[in-house]
């Protein structure tokens, strides 16, 4: 309740045309109940006395009654919408930019469909809880209470029966709803699981067909589908009792209803106006008894969505900038002692890293696979901070400087391309939207990533899952376009080359020393060709720098940088 | 937690579908320009993708397409039965249903006359004690019904299933390849989903509405039939209204899926992508595009929300106005002596029952127009036959010995473009063969033409003399295994998936092959070792580990002829040394075709293809084309300079 409560403060744009909906509401409400009561007058009156004078203007207040109710309904409909789509927009929206801000060890550690269904399914919910949900708790609880102490009024014994006609369908459905939403679940994570299946299967039907394994991954499918298919025959049974109880109680009393109603009728208690009307009264309370059962249930579910949209919301932000910028910054860059251990590990991943990178020169990292590399070079644009010793950027702590300040002057070539579904262009120019043609062009041509003009449509081509799928050394090449393009200070490229074939690899590298020539680099390298684009190596043992100098002097004095670089089989021996 | 999980999935994969239906504009349409121009433009930086083919450019209506309609009555024919006696149990349980009123109308008619002459309330007892037998009936009934349609339903789904599944594992890769994953999820997802929602909520609703409609209708007339005409004078107006309401909803029920999975397909990405979207200052522009998505997605809600707004009122207009005028006509022709106080009565709660179906009606029509749409695509689906066809007659190969033939092969992709032009090979059993050349050479075309991934346009492959294409598929995977640079793992364990080389091996067996291709230490040093979850596609391991995996699989199936392209490329140069070293012994007794764009491989091999342009180009030992200086020479000299500069420089 109080999450949901705190979510008060998106409707207040809203405010007096929330307080405004009530009128039509209670309105539409309240000429729904009036309305068979104008029929028992008919019937009790006019009808009775066989006035037709009589009959014409009450028959025209029904027609008013109605048209206004209808316009009621109409008016409450319209602007709730306006206001319960206003809140889940606004929420979306903070929760998204809040998601921005939210650091890689917060987006390292959920999973993006658990984001998801907080920015859709849950929000959904609150809306419609919010939207519909609660409006009719209050209604129907007013409807219910009016309805039945107008039975009363009318003829106490019935009112009576209709009273007690009310609570097994009240209990019924409350229990019904709460059964029916565990089993929904149930098919849900069935369904989700099967999804799963089905995914690899498709994903994966290369390596199926290479093996001649359909019917092995058939077997798979159905034993999911089965379950599935057992669970759904439970949901429809459960359905079925529910909606066949449902029908067959209002369904009863009325029967008993008339019964008894006669009878008075016979013995004078009753007008048959009233008996007419209090049928009609009684069905109308059919819907909202079983509807009251759901509200309630959807209520709940709705708290439960809040708490987990105010869990991401209520999350601090652990990288926050500094307000420090570097007026025409050198590149500069140090490691002083740094440590990084992700949270809640006992062991760093890097620990006392010392290491100095002068503007212009370029420094490649070596190590083994796991051994920290990626990390290390996330700690220069803070998509990690460290949790020991610090990082420099011309003197400054890269923690005292504003993160676009810092981010601006650092750009990454990922190993693993990201790659939006967007044009091309939309992807090179992720870090400078407002690049030119020119520096388009020439990013470009330094990452040889020529292909993107032999696309259909040439820059504006959609790429990524939604468009056109590109393969693995494409993917590198836009990479470093794009960081080429930001045209940074510092510039890291994590493994960017490794899906290259050797021809490509040797032009990229070729044309990629002009650029790191004006800039300070580090190049994350698995191959002796990526190394020799350095300056100087460093390399990463244990979670440390062990060794920095030349390739060749590493080669012949490091027996580990030898079993990691060299391609010669026999070393590897001597290293043993 | 797993339940979030699969809801959002099902979210996303709603999302995936809808926005497979997404693409702004077809290549003509961007390049002119004309028309709705702004909205595009607003949306430039989408991109222009080719217009999807699941679109269908017809509306669908309740009447599908021939192939749908075969699918159906194909599902149905087995219940055909059942479907006869659920028609009638459903009959009469409206019956019952609609019988109450009118009960209700005889009850105050000749019950309460005697009783108000003070006669015994005979009559009234036993008109009560038919709407108990009634009431009865109908609950009976209609709890047979429910059950009987859900049992049907869920069994029609079933079968649906399985069949679309083992449907898509027969179909060749040739059309996996244009087909995308993401469409074959979408199919057995989302288009099962919405047929089962149409099973499980639309259909019953549809029944029970058109029969409480007409039943009405009838009921009102055989009450009296000048009222009955008044009260049924609406209902012309009441379909229009409802038709004007369905074009109207299916358009704006598009245009809210449209917008929904776009809002899906930017968050998700975006959360995915979250390094490269901080690393390089998006969140501005990231933040500005998801607003003016969400922005779109809200107005397409509130439009959808709108004309519900008009339209639920709208009925209950028209249902109030005809129960005024009922009232007024009815009383005066009860004045007149024409009809009893109860058919009045019976007439308002007759009304009641008449207008409520309407509007669930018009609720179902999406349900129905998606699970029409969804036939449509899964008939497709199902029509669609694999082009890599099992044989008739499979020829039965005991001992496969592993040597490979081209005759006359020439092979070529859908568009026409040549692929190989025309191929003569023999690679004898046991010879290790690399292939080399540069990308597009035509050499992964070679290797999953032995595959039989595809098969040739011209000429056969045959395998110790036998047409791959006489070869049953049990046969064929048992000699051919492919390992590719994909390497692909199955959630599960370590273990399940190198157990999918060969189902039914023991453990021993698989650490045995872990062992063989230098796996096994960096398997024992995992959490759980051989029990360890690699993750959704081996994401737990690095590619590395994944192609060793891989490997280790490719061992334990144990093939005559093994097939390498570019398996070692995500290894490091330590790994890659480790399994060059157990391919010798592990390929020594197979055929072996192997590609790689490090030439390292070569050093393993008996035999050296270079191939450029679809041909072979140099077919020798590897010493002697080196020394024939020849382009694999000059190939070979580019990858030692590349490994080795600066290496041999004395210190």
């Amino acid at each position: 309740m109080n999450s949901l409560w705190r979510m008060k403060s998106y409707l207040r744009p809203y405010a007096v045309r929330l307080i405004l909906i009530w009128l039509p509401s209670l309105g539409a409400v309240g000429i729904g109940i009036v309305i068979p009561l104008v029929g028992k007058e008919i019937i009790d009156g006019p009808v009775a006395r066989g006035d037709t004078g009589a009959l014409l203007p009450l028959s025209l207040l029904a027609l008013a009654l109605g048209v206004l109710e209808a316009l009621f309904v109409l008016l409450r409909r319209w602007f709730l919408a306006d206001a319960v789509l206003g809140l889940e927009t606004s929420i979306r929206d903070d929760l998204y930019q809040h998601l921005q801000r939210l650091p890689m060890s917060f987006h390292g550690s959920w999973q993006s469909g658990q984001l998801l269904s907080r920015a859709t399914t849950d929000l959904s919910t609150i809306r419609r809880f919010l939207g519909f949900g609660l409006l009719f708790l209050v209604l129907i609880t007013l409807q219910i209470i009016t309805v039945t102490w107008l039975l009363l009024q009318m003829y106490w014994p019935l009112g009576l029966l209709v009273v007690a006609s009310v609570v097994p369908v009240l209990v019924t459905s409350l229990n019904f709803e709460r059964q029916y939403i565990t089993i929904s679940r149930r098919v849900q994570d069935q369904q989700g699981d099967l999804a799963t299946v089905v995914e690899e299967s498709a994903a994966g039907i290369r390596t199926i067909k290479a093996y001649g394994r359909r019917r092995y991954v058939f077997g798979t499918f159905d034993e999911g589908a089965l379950k599935v298919y057992e669970t759904s025959m439970e949901k429809v049974r459960l359905s079925a009792r529910f909606f066949t109880f449902l029908e067959v109680i209002p369904n009863i009393t009325l029967a008993l209803v008339l019964l008894l109603g006669a009878l008075a009728v016979g013995s004078g208690s009753l007008t048959t106006g009233s008996l007419v009307a209090f049928t009609t009264l009684m069905l109308q309370l059919v819907w909202p008894i079983s509807a009251l059962g759901f509200i309630l249930t959807m209520g709940q579910e709705a708290m439960t969505a809040a708490d987990r949209v105010m869990e991401v919301l209520d999350t601090e932000p652990e990288i926050v900038g500094g307000t420090g910028v570097i007026e025409n910054p050198r590149g500069h860059l140090r490691f002083e002692g740094a440590e990084f251990r992700f949270p809640g590990a006992a062991e760093p991943v890097l620990r006392d890293v010392w290491l100095e990178v002068r503007p212009g020169e370029t420094v490649a990292i070596v190590g083994a696979t796991g051994s920290g590399k990626t990390t290390l070079t996330a700690l220069v644009p803070r998509l990690y901070d460290v949790s020991a010793g610090r990082v420099t950027i011309d003197g400054h702590d890269v923690r005292d400087l504003s993160l676009p300040a810092l981010r601006s002057m650092v750009a990454t070539a990922f190993e693993e391309p990201t790659l939006f579904s967007m044009s091309v262009r939309e992807n090179l120019t992720l870090g400078r939207h407002d690049a030119t043609e020119e520096e388009i062009a020439e990013a470009v041509r330094i990452a040889q990533a020529g292909f993107v003009h032999r696309l259909p449509w040439g820059l504006e081509t959609r790429i990524g899952e939604q468009g056109m799928s590109l393969s693995g050394g494409q993917r590198q090449r836009l990479a470093l376009a794009r960081a080429v393009l930001s045209r940074p200070r510092i510039l890291v490229l994590d493994d960017t080359l490794s899906a290259l074939d050797v021809e490509t690899e040797a032009l990229v590298e070729e044309a990629l020393r002009h650029v790191l020539r004006d800039a300070t680099g580090i190049v994350v390298a698995h191959r002796a060709s990526t190394v020799l684009l350095a300056d100087k190596v460093a390399l990463l043992l244990d979670g440390t720098i062990a060794h920095v100098g030349h390739h060749h002097e590493l080669l012949a004095s490091v027996p580990e940088y030898r079993a990691l670089l060299s391609s010669d089989p026999d070393i590897e021996e001597a290293v043993r | 937690m797993s339940q979030t999980r699969a809801e959002a999935e099902n979210e996303a994969e709603n999302a995936e579908n809808a926005g497979n239906k997404t693409g702004p504009a077809t290549g003509a349409e961007a390049e002119t320009k004309t028309g709705t121009d702004a909205e595009i433009g607003e949306q430039d930086w989408r991109g222009v993708a080719a217009e999807d083919q699941d679109e269908l450019s017809e509306q669908v209506s309740f009447l599908l397409r021939s192939r749908s309609r075969r699918l159906l009555g194909d599902l149905l024919r087995p219940y055909r039965r059942e479907i006869i006696l659920l028609v009638a149990v459903i009959v009469l349980s409206n019956v019952a249903a609609l019988s109450i009123p009118y009960l209700i109308k005889v009850g105050i008619d000749s019950g309460i006359p005697p009783m108000l002459a003070g006669k015994e309330p005979t009559t009234l007892v036993t008109v009560v004690a038919v709407i108990l037998t009634a009431a009865i009936t109908q609950a009976v009934t209609r709890m047979v019904f429910l059950r009987m349609a859900g049992r049907i339903g869920q069994n029609i789904l079933l079968e649906l299933r399985r069949r679309v599944f083992d449907h898509f594992q027969k179909l060749s890769l040739s059309f996996h390849d244009n087909y995308t994953s993401g469409r074959v999820v979408s199919r057995l997802t989302s288009d099962i989903d919405a047929i089962s929602e149409m099973l499980q909520s639309g259909f019953d609703g549809l029944v029970t509405a058109v029969l409480t409609l007409v039943g009405t209708a009838v009921l009102l007339l055989v009450l009296d039939v000048p009222l009955g005409l008044v009260a049924l004078l609406p209902l012309p107006i009441l379909l229009l209204f409802t038709r004007w309401f369905r074009r109207q909803s299916s358009l704006i029920y598009r245009r809210t899926r449209e917008t929904v999975a776009l809002v899906i397909v930017h968050f998700v990405e975006s959360m995915t992508g979250m390094r490269a979207v901080q690393a390089f200052r998006r969140e501005p522009r990231n933040q500005a595009i998801f607003s003016q998505l969400n922005v779109d997605y809200r107005d397409a809600n509130k439009q959808s929300m709108q004309l519900i707004a008009v339209f639920m009122p709208g009925v209950k207009l028209i249902g109030n106005v005809t129960i005024a005028v009922v009232l007024f006509y009815g009383g005066w022709r009860h004045i007149d002596g024409h009809i009893e106080i109860g058919v009045l009565a019976a007439f308002l709660l007759y009304l009641r029952q008449f207008y409520e179906p309407m509007q669930e009606i018009s609720q179902f029509y999406n349900t129905f127009q998606s699970a029409g749409a969804a036939l449509e695509k899964l008939s497709g689906v199902l029509e669609e036959r694999p082009e890599v066809a099992e044989p008739r007659d499979p020829v039965a190969l005991e001992r496969p010995r592993g040597e490979v033939r081209f005759e006359a092969v020439e092979f070529s992709y859908l568009d026409g473009t040549p692929v190989l032009p025309r191929m003569e090979l023999t690679v004898p059993a046991g010879q290790t063969v690399a292939l080399v050349g540069t990308t597009g050479a035509g050499k992964t075309t070679l290797a999953k033409l032995v595959a039989r991934f595809y098969d040739p346009v011209a000429g056969r492959v045959l395998l110790d003399g036998v047409d791959l294409r006489d070869l049953g598929e049990d046969t064929l995977r048992k000699a051919v295994v492919l390992v590719t640079q994909e390497n692909f793992l199955f959630s599960g364990s370590v273990a399940d998936n190198i157990l999918f080389g060969r189902p039914g091996s023991t453990m021993a067996e698989v650490v045995e092959a872990a062992r063989s291709i230098g796996a096994h230490d960096f398997i024992s040093a995992l959490p759980e070792g051989y029990d360890t979850s690699v993750g959704k596609h081996g994401g737990r391991l690095s590619a590395g580990q994944r192609q060793l995996v891989a490997f280790a699989r490719a061992f334990l199936a144990d093939p005559a002829i093994l097939i390498l392209d570019e398996a070692t490329s995500s290894l490091d140069v330590s790994s890659e040394r480790l399994v060059q070293r157990a391919m010798q012994t592990i390929l020594a007794d197979r055929t072996a075709l192997i590609i790689a764009h490090r030439l390292s491989t070569v050093e393993i091999a008996d035999r050296v293809l270079v191939m450029d342009g679809g041909r072979i180009v140099e077919d020798g030992p590897p010493d002697r084309l080196i020394a024939d200086a020849g382009r694999f020479a000059g190939l070979h000299r580019a990858w030692l300079d590349s490994i080795s500069e600066h290496q041999g420089m004395p210190d």
